[in-house]
């Protein structure tokens, strides 16, 4: 039946409806799509935490944990090497790591040594400048990129340095500290790298 | 012979009517203005590039295996095994810079003539959308070898979406399928590199010269043809300034295409990697996640934009500030026309201060792309002895970018406020007798 008068109000309407259910729709069935962009089932796991044990680490000696591709760095510092955090504090960008570098550490880990516990430093081994993989250089001498060296992380690509807490020198190209991942101690002896201590319960 | 051919011409105008008329709207019947000069190659060109880069790639496709074991090793049996393996491989890299090297020069001559104005902002801006998707074409094709450098290049360019707030390594993530350059982020760039992008490409192509062909094209003198005396030999209706663009632009495009297939055919067999700038030596060793190149770099066009990244320091903790300005300096290009209030289109009878703003504008594009590309990391330490070369180059490249963006600053205030002396515009081209 052929209606004479065109309502167009109803048409409006119609119109309308049909365009939103449309649309939710085209988003609805987009999600999919988006989702599987997502660090797939394969990548997570080849992500998941690392368990270390620390028996081995000698005081003074580094060991490079590989996580998520990341090298981790651990460091069993000596009271020797942490008493010299607070001598290199007026040479640093930000030695409380509250300012630019406030989001390089987990807030358990934001302290003058960077750690729970202050002897273990963890410590994502890329230069926060470009991404290089800085070298470890622990000894408390001379060196010739810096005659007062107090021991410390130094990128050999645009010559950043770190101290042992892996906070970054003023006057160098890297902006921010190195980052410290989420980690947790399960015992005295092991440490896992990838949950922070709360999650871990 | 010619009687099968007629026919058959026939038969297909019979049922699609509407084929010749458009054929003739296009070419036969599009009335170009007769004073093209030599910066109208430009356009014609890009098309020929893309053409090659399309059918180059499609051959590079049957040998090339995407996967981060296999990529870099394949990309070598190309070239070492491969029946001119190494020839299709250099014509798609060479032909990857010679596009930024004749879109650069095509927009520099939209500029420098005023045919971004009115009324072709549609034209400007559907080039501009061709430009942008160009650059993620470029930077995800070169991630496809798994050089170091595409390792570390892709790592340094999807960490710049890392700095925004809130969401960024989240972002970085989702972009890379992982927490690091990895098979997922080369399968996914390999898809978009081959076929998601180069349709959107092809479209925007089509797009832009439609658009261009409703309005017609500019000129040198920058006047409107259409509005000039009517009548030439081929119509009367038509502009008298005006020739057909087939056959006496196709022809002249020719001697365009000739001429620049000799320069790209001397690069392709003498210097493909032209001096590590169109493929860098860092690239020849495999991806490594553990060992960074001395000095990561972008290929040579996107050193102006990657300096802008570096230049801008991190303020109120994020280093954002940076990358907001880069996607700027695109930014402000798409807005050109409506920074640019001037009625005088060719830079041929506009005033002193917009001749002397264009030409700082392209220096400052060029100081940025020698910060971006190392150069003045390089000649600072050689020019000035032993200074510290982090003040001088920020100095440097701050000036740079502030001239960058003075430029289009400076262009609106100009035009704007009536700064601007210009000079008579001529009633029709100045060549058209």
């Amino acid at each position: 039946m052929a209606n004479e008068v065109v309502d167009h109000g109803r048409r409006r309407f119609l119109t309308a409806t049909t365009a939103v259910v449309g649309g939710i729709g085209i988003v609805s069935a987009a999600v999919p799509f988006i989702k599987s962009w997502e660090p797939s089932a394969r990548a997570k796991a080849a992500g998941a935490p690392v368990t270390q044990s620390l028996a081995k680490i000698e005081a003074g000696q580094m060991l490079a944990v590989s996580w998520r591709s990341l090298p981790v760095f651990v460091v069993n510092r000596t009271p020797a090497q942490l008493a010299t955090l607070p001598e290199v504090d007026s040479r640093l960008v930000d030695p409380k790591s509250n300012g630019a570098s406030a989001g390089q550490q987990p807030k358990y880990a934001q302290n003058e040594a960077r750690s729970i516990k202050p002897e273990w430093l963890v410590v994502v081994g890329i230069c926060t400048h470009l991404g290089c993989v800085p070298n470890f250089v622990p000894e408390i001498k001379p060196e010739p990129f810096d005659p007062n060296w107090k021991g410390g992380f130094y990128c050999p690509c645009h010559h950043s340095r770190y101290d042992l807490a892996g906070r970054v020198f003023s006057g160098v190209p890297a902006p921010k500290n190195l980052e410290v991942p989420p980690y947790h101690f399960v015992d005295d002896t092991t440490i896992q790298i990838g949950v922070d201590p709360k999650e871990a319960g | 012979m010619a009687n099968v051919f007629t026919n058959i011409g026939d038969w297909v105008t019979e049922r699609a009517p509407g084929m010749m008329p458009m054929y003739r709207a296009h070419m036969t019947e599009y009335y170009a203005p007769k004073n093209f000069n030599l910066w109208y190659y430009f356009g014609s060109l890009a098309l020929l590039v893309l053409v090659n880069q399309i059918v180059t790639g499609i051959f590079l496709t049957m040998n090339y295996n995407p996967s981060a074991a296999g990529a870099f090793d394949s990309v070598q049996y190309i070239m070492r095994d491969v029946e001119w393996g190494w020839l299709i491989r250099y014509m798609h890299s060479t032909g990857a810079s010679l596009f930024f090297v004749v879109v650069f020069l095509h927009m520099f001559r939209g500029i420098m003539y005023g045919s971004y104005k009115r009324p072709r902002e549609l034209v400007w801006l559907l080039g501009m959308l061709i430009f942008l998707v160009l650059m993620a074409e470029a930077f995800m094709g070169y991630v496809l070898p798994w050089g170091n450098m595409s390792f570390w290049g892709a790592k340094v360019i999807v960490s710049l979406f890392g700095t925004i707030p809130v969401i960024g390594s989240t972002l970085v993530e989702w972009i890379m399928g992982d927490f690091l350059p990895a098979d997922a982020t080369l399968n996914r760039f390999f898809a978009l590199h081959v076929i998601a992008l180069p349709i959107v490409l092809l479209l925007l192509v089509v797009l832009h010269i439609a658009a261009l062909h409703e309005v017609g094209s500019n000129n040198p003198d920058g006047v409107e043809i259409k509005k000039g005396p009517k009548g030439n030999r081929w119509d009367a209706l038509k502009p008298s300034d005006g020739i057909p663009f087939h056959p006496y632009y196709t022809v002249k495009d020719l001697v365009g295409v000739g001429f620049f297939l000799l320069i790209a055919a001397f690069i392709i067999f003498f210097a493909p990697t032209f001096g590590g700038w169109f493929l860098e030596h860092d690239n020849s060793i495999m991806a490594n996640n553990l060992v960074t190149p001395a000095e990561i770099k972008p290929v040579w066009y996107f050193t102006p934009f990657y300096a802008i990244v570096r230049m801008i320091p991190s303020f109120a903790g994020t280093a954002v500030w940076g990358v907001l300005a880069m996607f700027g300096a695109i930014a402000v290009l798409f807005l050109l026309p409506w920074f640019d209030r001037g009625k005088v289109k060719s830079i041929r009878y506009r005033g002193t201060g917009y001749k002397v703003a264009l030409g700082l504008f392209v220096l400052s594009f060029f100081g940025l792309g020698a910060v971006g590309a190392g150069i003045t990391a390089e000649v600072i330490p050689e020019w000035f002895g032993n200074v510290d070369l982090t003040t001088y180059e920020n100095a440097f490249g701050r000036l740079m970018t502030l001239i960058y963006f003075g430029f289009f600053a400076f262009l609106w205030a100009y035009t704007h406020f009536g700064w601007e002396k210009t000079k008579p515009v001529p009633e029709r081209v100045t060549t058209h007798d």
